[in-house]
C-alpha cells in the first residue's frame, strides 16, 4: 500500500530552497567542468591533432553545455516564480548569464577547432597549451568567486585577485605568441588563423575578468 | 436596538478601519517594501493577526475603555473618534506614517478644551517625548542588532537563497506577531468606548465556545482594522520600507524586531514589575509608539550606512505629519463638537462637579497645600476643572502632582451601592473578597470617588493600594483599573 504524506510548509520551503541552492551549485560545477574538458581536448589536440579522441572531448563538452543552459533556465524560472532574493535576482541572473557565456565560448572553441582544423606548428604548441591553461586557471577562480558570492561573501576579493592577475598572464602570453606567429616564416593566412585562435582562447580569460569586475559591484550592494 | 448606539459605533469602525490603513505599515511596511512579502500576503497575515489579538488578549482589556474613557458622553465620544479617525486617513492619504493613538489624545485635548476639562500636563510631555526619544531609542537599538547580524552572518556563512529564505520566515513571524499585539493593545481605544453600550449579546458557536457580547465587539473593530489593512495600507507601507530609504531584507528585519524591543523594553509595566521583583535595577518607562519607533530604526540605520541614502526630504514631511497629527484631531474635534452640540442637539459632555467641603480640605491639607487660604471657598461648587483650578490657584500655587490629587479629591459624583448591580460585575475578574467587600457596601451612597474607594480598602485589603514604587506599580495599576469600573458601574447617573 503506498501512503503519501504532504510535507509541512516550512520543510516544503527550505527543502525548495536547498534545491535551488544545489542547482547553483551544480550549474558552477558545470562551468568547472566545462573548463576542465576544454583543457583535456586542448591537450589531445596539440599532441595528436584532430581525431577520435579530441572528438568525445567535443561530445561532452557540448553535453555539459546543454545541461548547463537547463540548470541556468531552471534556476531563472524559479528565482522569478518564487520571487527569490529580491534585491539581488537582477545581479545573479546577470551573473548566471554570464557564467553560462563562459561555457559557451568553451564549446565554441571546442568546435572551432573540430571545424577548422588549424595546424599548429610544434614550436607554438607549448606557448597554446600555456595559455589554455592559464585561462582555464582564470575561469577557475572566477567559479570560486561566484561560489563565493552566494556563501562566503568575504571570499569573493580574494578570488577576484586571483582572477585580474591570470587574466593578466594570458594577455602576456597571448601577445607573445602573436609576436612569434607573426614572426615566423609562415604564410600570412596560416599567420592570422593562429591569431584568431589565440584570440578566442584569451577571450575566456576576458570574459572571466569582467565577470569578476561585475561581482566585485554585486558584492560592494550585498554589503551594505 | 438603539439606532444612535449603532450610529455612534460607526466613527469606532473608521477609527479601527483607519487604523488598520496606518499601522500595518509599522509591522510589515520593511517587508512588503523590500518585496520580501507579497502585499496580499502580508495583508492576509497581518489581518488573521489583529482579529487573533483583538478576540483573544483584546478582550482581557474590555474593563477599561481605552483612550476615549475620559469622554463622558457617547456622542463626545463618537466625535473624538470620527476626528481621530479623519485625521489618519488624511495622513495615510499622504502615506505618512503616524500614531493613531496621538490623533486620539489630539481629539480628547480638543474634547478638554470644548468641555472646559483640564488636560494633563503629562499628556503633552508623553507626546513630545514620543517624538524624541523614542525614534533616537529606536535607531540605537537598530544600530546594535544590524552590526551583531552582520557579524553574525560573516561567521555563519549563509548561501544568498538560504539567507533570503530565514529572512523571509523572520520577517513573517516578526510581522504575525506585530499584528496580535497591534490588535491586542489597540482594539479597547477602538472599541473599549462602546462595550457599555454593545448592542450584541452572548452566543455559542457550534457547542466549541462562547463569543462574548465584547468579543463580538472587538471582532467587528478588528475586521474594520484588517478591511483597513487590505484596502489602504500599501501606500504607508512602502513610505516606511521603500521611500525613506532603500533596504535589504536583513535590514526590513532589523527594523521591525528594533521596534517590538523597544516597545517591550521601555513600555512593559509588566518587564518592570518582573526586574524590580527579582531585585534588578529597572529599565525607565518612556512614552513609545509603534510608527516613531519604526521610523527611528530605518533612520538609525541609514545613518549607519552614512546617512547618504536617508531621503531627508520623506523624513521632514513625515516629521511633520506627527506634529500636524494631534493638533489637526484637536481643532477638528473641537469644531465638531460645537456642530454636534448646537446643530444636532447632542449632549458632548456631563459636566463634572468639583467642591471644596471641608472632608476635601482635610485632604488637601495632607497634600500640603495651605488650605487655610482655600476657606473662602470652601462649600462653593464649579462646574468645570478648568475653573476650579483658576480659583484653587488664585489662593494657592499649585505643583501638577497637587493639581491631579485636588482634581481627584474634590470631583463630585454620586455612588449608590445597589445589590443588584453588585451581581452583574464580572466575577472573573473581581476577587470573592474584592467582591464581598462591595456586598458589606450594600444600599450606602458615596459623594466622592476617594471615599468610596476608602471604604473599599477598610474592608479588604484587596482594595487597598500600596506604598508607590516600581514594584508595586503593576498592582496599583489594576487596582485602579478594578476602581474605575466600580465607579462607572455604581455611578447613580450611570
Amino acid at each position: 500500500m503506498n501512503f503519501s504524506f504532504s510535507k509541512p510548509t516550512t520543510f516544503t520551503f527550505f527543502g525548495r530552497t536547498r534545491a535551488l541552492e544545489a542547482q547553483i551549485d551544480e550549474f558552477l560545477d558545470k562551468v568547472s567542468e566545462a573548463g576542465l574538458v576544454f583543457s583535456r581536448a586542448m591537450k589531445v589536440y596539440l599532441e595528436q591533432g584532430k581525431g577520435k579522441d579530441y572528438e568525445a572531448f567535443l561530445e561532452h563538452g557540448t553535453t555539459v553545455e546543454h545541461r548547463g543552459d537547463d540548470l541556468r533556465r531552471g534556476i531563472e524560472t524559479e528565482l522569478y516564480a518564487q520571487t527569490l532574493i529580491p534585491d539581488f535576482r537582477g545581479d545573479v541572473l546577470s551573473l548566471l548569464e554570464d557564467m553560462d557565456n563562459l561555457v559557451n565560448i568553451y564549446e565554441a572553441n571546442l568546435y572551432r577547432f573540430s571545424i577548422e582544423g588549424p595546424e599548429i606548428p610544434a614550436e607554438f604548441r607549448r606557448d597554446f597549451w600555456d595559455l589554455t591553461e592559464t585561462v582555464v586557471t582564470c575561469v577557475e577562480s572566477v567559479v570560486l568567486a561566484a561560489r563565493a558570492f552566494f556563501r562566503d561573501i568575504e571570499a569573493v576579493r580574494d578570488h577576484n585577485s586571483k582572477v585580474m592577475f591570470y587574466e593578466s598572464q594570458a594577455d602576456k602570453i597571448s601577445t607573445k605568441l602573436k609576436r612569434a606567429v607573426f614572426a615566423s616564416d609562415l604564410d600570412l593566412a596560416h599567420k592570422t588563423q593562429l591569431r584568431y585562435f589565440v584570440e578566442r582562447i584569451d577571450e575566456l580569460a576576458n570574459e572571466a575578468e569582467d565577470i569578476a569586475d561585475y561581482l566585485a559591484i554585486y558584492t560592494i550592494k550585498r554589503k551594505i | 436596538m438603539d439606532l444612535t448606539v449603532l450610529f455612534f459605533l460607526t466613527s469606532g469602525l473608521f477609527l479601527g478601519w483607519s487604523l488598520g490603513a496606518n499601522d500595518a505599515a509599522n509591522v510589515f511596511g520593511t517587508a512588503v517594501g523590500t518585496r520580501m512579502v507579497r502585499f496580499t500576503t502580508a495583508a492576509l497575515i497581518c489581518s488573521v493577526f489583529v482579529i487573533l489579538g483583538a478576540v483573544i488578549s483584546g478582550a482581557g482589556a474590555s474593563h477599561t475603555l481605552g483612550k476615549l474613557g475620559s469622554i463622558n458622553t457617547l456622542a463626545g465620544a463618537f466625535m473624538v473618534a470620527l476626528s481621530s479617525a479623519v485625521t489618519v486617513y488624511i495622513m495615510t492619504k499622504w502615506r505618512l506614517p503616524v500614531s493613531t493613538s496621538q490623533a486620539i489624545v489630539g481629539g480628547i485635548i480638543g474634547w478638554n478644551l470644548f468641555s472646559d476639562s483640564v488636560t494633563d500636563t503629562s499628556t503633552m510631555i508623553k507626546i513630545f517625548a514620543t517624538w524624541v526619544a523614542c525614534p533616537l531609542l529606536a535607531g540605537a537599538i537598530a544600530v546594535s542588532i544590524f552590526k551583531v547580524t552582520q557579524q553574525f552572518q560573516k561567521r555563519v556563512k549563509l548561501h544568498l537563497l538560504r539567507l533570503d529564505a530565514y529572512s523571509r520566515l523572520a520577517l513573517i513571524f516578526a510581522g504575525a506577531f506585530g499584528a496580535y499585539s497591534l490588535g491586542a493593545n489597540n482594539i479597547a481605544n477602538v472599541m473599549g468606548v462602546f462595550v457599555p453600550v454593545s448592542p450584541f449579546t452572548d452566543f455559542e458557536v457550534a457547542n466549541l465556545f462562547t463569543l462574548s457580547s465584547v468579543q463580538q465587539l472587538f471582532l467587528f473593530g478588528a475586521i474594520a482594522i484588517a478591511v483597513g489593512v487590505f484596502t489602504y495600507s500599501k501606500r504607508v507601507m512602502l513610505t516606511v520600507g521603500q521611500e525613506l530609504l532603500p533596504l535589504t531584507p536583513i535590514a526590513a528585519w532589523v527594523v521591525v524586531v528594533a521596534h517590538s524591543i523597544v516597545l517591550f523594553l521601555f513600555a512593559s509595566q509588566g518587564l518592570e514589575h518582573l526586574l524590580a521583583s527579582a531585585g534588578l535595577p529597572t529599565i525607565p518607562l518612556v512614552p513609545v509608539s509603534s510608527s516613531q519607533a519604526v521610523i527611528g530604526a530605518v533612520v538609525g540605520i541609514g545613518l549607519l550606512r552614512g546617512g547618504r541614502e536617508i531621503r531627508w526630504r520623506v523624513l521632514g514631511i513625515i516629521g511633520v505629519g506627527w506634529i500636524t497629527t494631534p493638533v489637526i484631531s484637536a481643532v477638528m474635534c473641537f469644531v465638531a463638537l460645537f456642530f454636534l452640540q448646537n446643530v444636532f442637539n447632542q449632549q458632548v459632555y456631563r459636566a463634572v462637579h468639583y467642591e471644596l467641603s471641608s472632608p476635601v480640605l482635610e485632604k488637601l491639607a495632607q497634600l500640603d497645600i495651605a488650605t487655610e487660604r482655600l476657606d473662602d471657598l470652601q462649600g462653593k461648587e464649579f462646574d468645570s476643572s478648568v475653573k476650579f483650578l483658576e480659583a484653587l490657584e488664585q489662593k494657592a500655587s499649585l505643583t501638577a502632582v497637587q493639581e491631579q490629587r485636588a482634581l481627584y479629591y474634590a470631583e463630585v459624583e454620586d455612588f449608590v451601592i445597589e445589590p443588584e448591580k453588585i451581581d452583574t460585575l464580572d466575577a472573573d475578574w473581581l476577587t470573592p473578597l474584592q467582591i464581598t467587600a462591595l456586598r458589606e457596601l450594600s444600599g450606602r451612597t458615596f459623594r466622592y470617588k476617594w471615599r468610596l474607594a476608602g471604604a473599599l480598602a477598610r474592608r479588604s485589603d484587596e482594595w487597598e493600594l500600596k506604598p508607590d514604587s516600581k514594584l508595586n506599580k503593576l498592582y496599583n495599576s489594576e487596582i485602579e483599573k478594578k476602581l474605575d469600573y466600580i465607579y462607572r458601574t455604581f455611578a447613580s447617573n450611570g
